[in-house]
């Protein structure tokens, strides 16, 4: 396949940066959109030029890196797909592709493809914690949990962090992470004890992080790779207004 | 960062979670409004004397435990502190999200591609400047067929005899056409949102039904207020 990429490359955090037009020539159906680039940057290097700097790690789907916007769709145009498991067959021989990087103030860019997502690993740490007893591991049943909380639970669980939820989001929300962090925990009984503080800590990180509010328009249900689904964010209001009745009372 | 909630009462209240709340709880008071005010509109129906009997008689509920108008002005207090609430909060949150997406909001990407996004509806993308539109019309209305204050067709004295004047002038209908519309629209997401915002939404299952609800409450009452002004245009009702 022959395919026309245009990219976003900007030198550092504090330069301007533009789309520029590269042409890659022998790209296999079942290379994957990474390994594309990866051939991208052979040319540039073997060319002399500056290979276009983009984040992945495991590419296979789970540790998250991975980030690019293609063609206007964080992850690109496959459903419940991470970039680094897109593939090229998707794709047309002759297409012009756009890949550009997450676009959020409060994710800089760092270089071309590359942006900074310690804002998340922020709201982690304001309240995405248990509070647990030192000492043996306890004993593997010593806490039962019901079916239906242990799925609601694993299901936010899958997050993988990687902030596809803030590109796509009109508003720039990251209240599909944010309730993802926040209910995994909150829905089982040993994330009880801080639920109330951990709601309220967590929105009050994610607002402070300089992230909008949610308008449950559903852009970021429609690019996350994992299938979160909307309702935890609307399960992380609903913790949030009973932490602020309980709190005045 | 404190451990524990790390915010005081005034941040809580800022919150952008507190702010949408405010927003949902706002906009359903005025839902419920909406619900009687077309219940009222319908009225016209059973003719003059009853319509303009059912309009002299809000005035008089209460009484004379209350003044003369005493619980209209109540409702009128309450929906006042509505809008206030609710666009102060929406102001707030827009300028927020401005922030939050260096001020061009779905179109931040270079690319021309899927600017429209992958899912979103129109009514959701259009909360912003339909409840513009909407809070324009408000002003308009209540000059128009409350204040008697703007009456392209004529005044008069009877709530009645304003109706059927002036939507009896093809653009006066128009205008409340294209309003209402907007307001089907802005209720269309604005119900299922309010809800969602009120931690409503708790499963799957739940999105579905919430936003079934909220399509239904847009067509009743889009539907329910469009029937009065039409009718008298094509002359049923004069
Ligand atoms: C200038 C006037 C108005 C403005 C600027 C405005 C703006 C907005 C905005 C931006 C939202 C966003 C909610 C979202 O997307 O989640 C909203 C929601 C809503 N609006 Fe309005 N609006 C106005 C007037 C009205 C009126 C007249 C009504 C009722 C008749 C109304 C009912 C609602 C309801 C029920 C919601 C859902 C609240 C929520 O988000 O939780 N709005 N409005
Ligand atoms: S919710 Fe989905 S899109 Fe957002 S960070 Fe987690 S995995 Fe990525
Ligand atoms: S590189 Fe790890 S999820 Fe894509």
């Amino acid at each position: 396949m022959n395919i026309t990429l245009r990219i976003w490359r900007q030198h550092d955090r504090d330069a301007a940066g533009k789309m520029v037009r590269y042409s890659v020539d022998g790209i296999s159906p079942d290379m994957s959109f990474l390994e594309m680039l990866d051939v991208l940057n052979e040319q540039l290097t073997a060319a002399g030029g500056e290979p276009v700097a983009f984040d992945n790690d495991c590419r296979e789907g789970i540790c998250g890196m991975c980030s690019l916007v293609i063609n206007g769709i964080a992850h690109g145009p496959e459903m419940l797909t991470a970039t680094c498991q897109l593939y090229m067959r998707h794709f047309h021989d002759g297409d012009t592709i756009d890949v550009e990087p997450w676009r959020s103030p409060a994710f800089p860019i760092l270089r071309d493809l590359i942006v900074d997502r310690s804002a998340f690993d922020r709201i982690i740490q304001s309240g995405g914690y248990i509070s647990a007893p030192t000492g043996a591991a306890p004993d593997a049943a010593a806490t039962l949990v019901p079916k239906e909380d242990a799925d609601k639970s694993f299901d936010a669980a899958t997050c993988i962090g990687c902030g596809a939820c803030v590109a796509a989001c009109p508003n720039g929300s990251a209240m599909l992470f944010t309730g993802a962090k926040a209910i995994h925990l909150g829905a089982l009984p040993q994330g009880q004890i801080e639920r109330n503080s951990r709601a309220l800590a967590m929105v009050n990180q994610h607002d402070a992080e300089g992230f909008g509010g949610c308008t449950q328009i559903g852009e970021c249900t429609a690019v996350c790779p994992v299938g979160i689904p909307l309702d935890v964010i609307s399960r992380l209001n609903g913790d949030v207004l009973s932490a602020l009745r309980k709190a005045k009372s | 960062m404190g451990i524990s909630d790390g915010a005081g009462l005034r941040s809580k209240l800022r919150f952008s979670v507190t702010l949408h709340a405010a927003m949902a709880v706002s906009g359903l008071i005025m839902v419920l409004f909406l619900l009687a005010h077309m219940y009222g509109n319908l009225k016209i129906f059973e003719g003059q004397q009853a319509f303009d009997g059912y309009s002299a008689y809000l005035r008089e509920i209460g009484e004379p435990l209350l003044p003369r108008e005493g619980a209209l002005w109540i409702v009128r207090v309450v929906l006042l502190f509505s809008v206030v609430i609710h666009i102060y909060a929406a102001f707030t949150l827009w300028l927020r999200s401005r922030t939050a997406t260096a001020g061009k909001g779905g179109w931040r990407y270079e690319t021309r591609k899927n600017r429209r996004g992958v899912q979103r509806s129109y009514a959701s993308f259009t909360m912003r400047w339909g409840g513009v539109l909407i809070g324009l019309f408000v002003i308009y209305h209540i000059l128009n067929l409350s204040a008697d204050y703007i009456a392209p067709g004529g005044p008069s004295p009877s709530p009645y005899q304003r109706m059927v004047n002036d939507f009896s002038i093809w653009w006066v209908v128009l205008s409340y056409l294209i309003a209402l519309v907007a307001l089907g629209f802005h209720l269309r997401h604005g119900v299922w949102s309010a809800f969602a915002s009120l931690g409503a939404n708790s499963s799957v299952t739940r999105r579905r039904v919430l936003n079934q609800a909220a399509s239904l409450a847009a067509v009743v009452i889009l539907v329910g207020f469009l029937v009065p002004p039409l009718a008298i245009f094509v002359g049923w009702v004069r």
